[in-house]
């Protein structure tokens, strides 16, 4: 009997997974945040009871892979990696604090390699799974709500306290929470205005084909500076815009700070918004408007009820761009002092402590996953509505 | 009555539509027929304010369409074309409903009228109704092309070459549905085709369009029998004119009263074209003949075609 393997998106992740495991580190022990640690694998931090649920879900991973095409092999699938990604949390959260307890207070524990290989390998299993399983938009929020859920029970239970990067958090509890606030403000802002400038240019480049030309080429050159140097060239002309106008500096606006930042993330945010715009609207069946027209329906009419909802999907794939890339680039709006998650990044880098860089990063990450959730979600809901 | 008095109508300085008259009585089917770029559809689509004219008037029912808001005289004249346009967004229901919701028709009456329409297209409305536009066949989104477009029970209905890109056996039974509905209605329709066996079939009057202007005007045998050029002769009568006089006449008009045949009578409205088939297939030169109420009226021979 020959065996086949008919799931090669889980076999690679299982050997992937499988190899991290055993060649890498799951947590590391440093004796203070700015040393390196010592890598320690799997099975010496988490316990026994910890490496063979890795083992035994591993394995069933591993049979899914050759099972015939099923939605119960699916399903399986599903299970088993959703469980997996919550023992590779707990085991990070037992062994941090089984590691911290005969440890000196300074002493860091930080996440290794083989989890972080290993989390994402789940995570890409379960995406693999609802993918075959063509789950809609509800199966697939509530997939996420109950990893979520799991994930909070454990650490509202306290379970991730010994791990350096919660440890850097308490530090900074209150700075955080206003970076991650104004972090969100800056991508707020500067979305709004990304969609108040690039809607209406967008609709403009379509009416006006004339306008196609000039108005990409400007916003294709605005998108190749480099964000870094973007963020610096604005700091002379609003310097010198406050320096003539001065009570502009009472509302808050300099050459530094959030001022540029939003600029910066507008300019940058612009491209893709009209582009989508323009595309959507041009991608329209002009039959349907031809038809709409002939049966006199006026130029809003026809703009409201037929061009808008049918570039609705090509509009929000736009907005989707443009959200999680502001929360990107407003990372390094902190260098020129706006603030936000960038601040922990780059003071990270300075004090080479990487757990506080993650302290960064990762909500940064997350931000940019739930942004693009949420608006998949409404996408999907307003595909049902207007279902074409 | 439609009246187009002298219009011209000229893209970049040449005439698109020269100097065009033409008047369509109230009731009648009148087919603009040309091959592609003789300005049918230009003049078609003046008619109800799509294209603007440079110069001449048109009317319907004695009232010139630029005395009027263009989107008002539009939902008062049905428009279907080849491509059909319907909004993919909206079911078959929103779709029909179309121009009686923008006229602010009461939801009950524009309900019944959907459910009229679609019976009278023969699509079941609890079938039909909610279904979305891709989930339908092209003969029945044509169908529901055409129904939205009589939405508002127009007394005109312009149609763009609306059969033109659907396989040749819907196209034959839309053009049959189409004469029920022409019949049954009693609308004046203004239809352009470059098909010349469509308009053979479903005018009441031709209008061959060429470089602009009408090469000839008249009925679908007046046309065919005193072609008034070379190019309308060629035009209409391309591959084999006797072919096509069959066509458009009638067993009626070669009709034996009185005389009797044996086999199944051929109704006495059928096109020759159809009788000299029902005898190859039979094998026989002889057809009894009968009448719409079913009453034997005589027969046809063979020789009757060519008399």
């Amino acid at each position: 009997m020959s065996v086949a393997i008919h799931n090669q998106v889980l076999f690679a992740l299982v050997i992937v997974g499988g190899v991290a495991v055993v060649a890498s580190g799951f947590v590391s022990l440093a004796p203070n945040r700015l040393m390196s640690g010592n890598a320690i694998p799997l099975w010496e931090a988490g316990g026994s009871s910890a490496s063979i649920a890795v083992a035994v879900l591993g394995a069933i991973l591993l049979a899914a892979c050759f099972a015939v095409p099923s939605q119960a092999a699916c399903y399986a699938a599903l299970v088993s990696a959703g469980l997996l990604l919550m023992v590779v949390f707990a085991a990070a959260g037992q062994s941090s604090s089984s590691l911290m307890a005969g440890a000196k207070p300074a002493a860091r524990v930080s996440l290794g390699p083989a989890f972080w290989i290993l989390a994402a390998c789940a995570i890409l299993a379960m995406t693999d799974a609802l993918q075959r399983l063509a789950a809609g938009i509800g199966a697939r929020v509530l997939v996420v709500i109950s990893i979520a859920s799991g994930i909070g029970l454990l650490a509202a239970g306290g379970a991730f306290d010994a791990l350096s990067i919660v440890r850097e958090y308490r530090t900074h509890r209150q700075v955080f929470v206003n970076a991650l606030v104004r972090h969100m403000m800056l991508v707020g802002i500067s979305v709004a205005g990304a969609v108040a400038i690039g809607f209406p240019l967008g609709v403009a480049v379509v009416r006006r084909p004339r306008l196609q030309g000039p108005v990409f080429t400007i916003l294709n050159i605005l998108q190749t500076i480099p964000s870094i140097a973007l963020f610096g060239l604005l700091i002379v002309p609003l310097s010198a815009l406050v320096a003539a106008v001065p009570w502009l500096a009472t509302l808050g606006i300099g050459g530094i700070g959030v001022t540029p930042a939003i600029i910066a993330l507008v300019l940058y945010a612009l491209l893709p918004a009209v582009r989508n715009t323009s595309a959507g609207l041009a991608g329209v069946d002009r039959a349907a408007i031809d038809a709409g027209r002939g049966m006199g329906l006026n130029r809003r009419q026809i703009f409201w009820q037929l061009e808008l909802p049918l570039a609705l999907p090509v509009l929000l794939a736009g907005l989707r761009i443009v959200t999680v890339q502001a929360v990107g680039l407003a990372v390094v709006a902190a260098l020129i002092g706006a603030g936000g998650l960038g601040t922990f990044v780059f003071d990270g880098l300075g004090q080479y402590a990487v757990d506080l860089v993650l302290l960064g990063a990762l909500p940064a990450i997350l931000l940019a996953l739930v942004a693009d959730f949420v608006i998949q979600i409404v996408s999907a809901l307003l595909r049902q509505r207007f279902a074409p | 009555m439609i009246e187009i008095i002298n219009v011209t109508k000229r893209y970049a300085g040449r005439s698109v539509v020269d100097g065009l008259s033409l008047t369509i009585p109230t009731g009648g089917f009148c087919v603009l027929l040309g091959s592609s770029g003789c300005g049918k559809s230009t003049t078609l689509k003046m008619i109800n304010r799509l294209i603007a004219t440079d110069s001449g008037t048109v009317r319907i029912a004695g009232e010139d369409v630029n005395s009027m808001p263009a989107e008002v005289l539009r939902r008062r004249i049905g428009y279907a074309i080849q491509a059909i346009g319907l909004f993919p967004h909206w079911t078959v229901d929103d779709n029909i409903a179309t121009v009686p919701r923008l006229l602010k028709w009461q939801q009950a009456r524009i309900r019944d009228r959907v459910t009229e329409l679609l019976e009278l297209f023969r699509l079941d409305p609890v079938i039909y109704r909610s279904k979305y536009p891709h989930q339908l066949s092209g003969g029945e989104q044509q169908r529901v092309g055409v129904a939205r477009a009589l939405a508002a029970d127009p007394e005109l209905l312009l149609m763009d070459e609306p059969f033109a890109a659907v396989d040749p056996i819907t196209r034959d039974a839309l053009q049959a549905e189409l004469a029920r509905i022409h019949g049954a209605t009693n609308k004046t329709i203004v239809f352009v085709t470059h098909d010349v066996e469509e308009a053979l079939r479903l005018a009441t009057q031709i209008a061959i369009m060429h470089e602009g202007r009408i090469a000839q005007l008249g009925q679908p045998l007046e046309i065919l029998e005193n072609p008034a050029s070379d190019f309308v002769c060629d035009f209409v009568s391309g591959q084999g004119l006797g072919l096509r006089l069959l066509s458009v006449r009638k067993v009626a008009d070669r009709l034996r009263a009185g005389e009797t045949a044996e086999g199944e009578p051929v109704p006495v409205e059928t096109s020759l074209r159809e009788a000299l088939s029902e005898m190859i297939t039979r094998r026989t030169n002889r057809l009894p003949v009968q009448g719409p109420d079913g009453r034997d009226l005589g027969a046809i021979t063979l020789t009757d075609f060519v008399r």
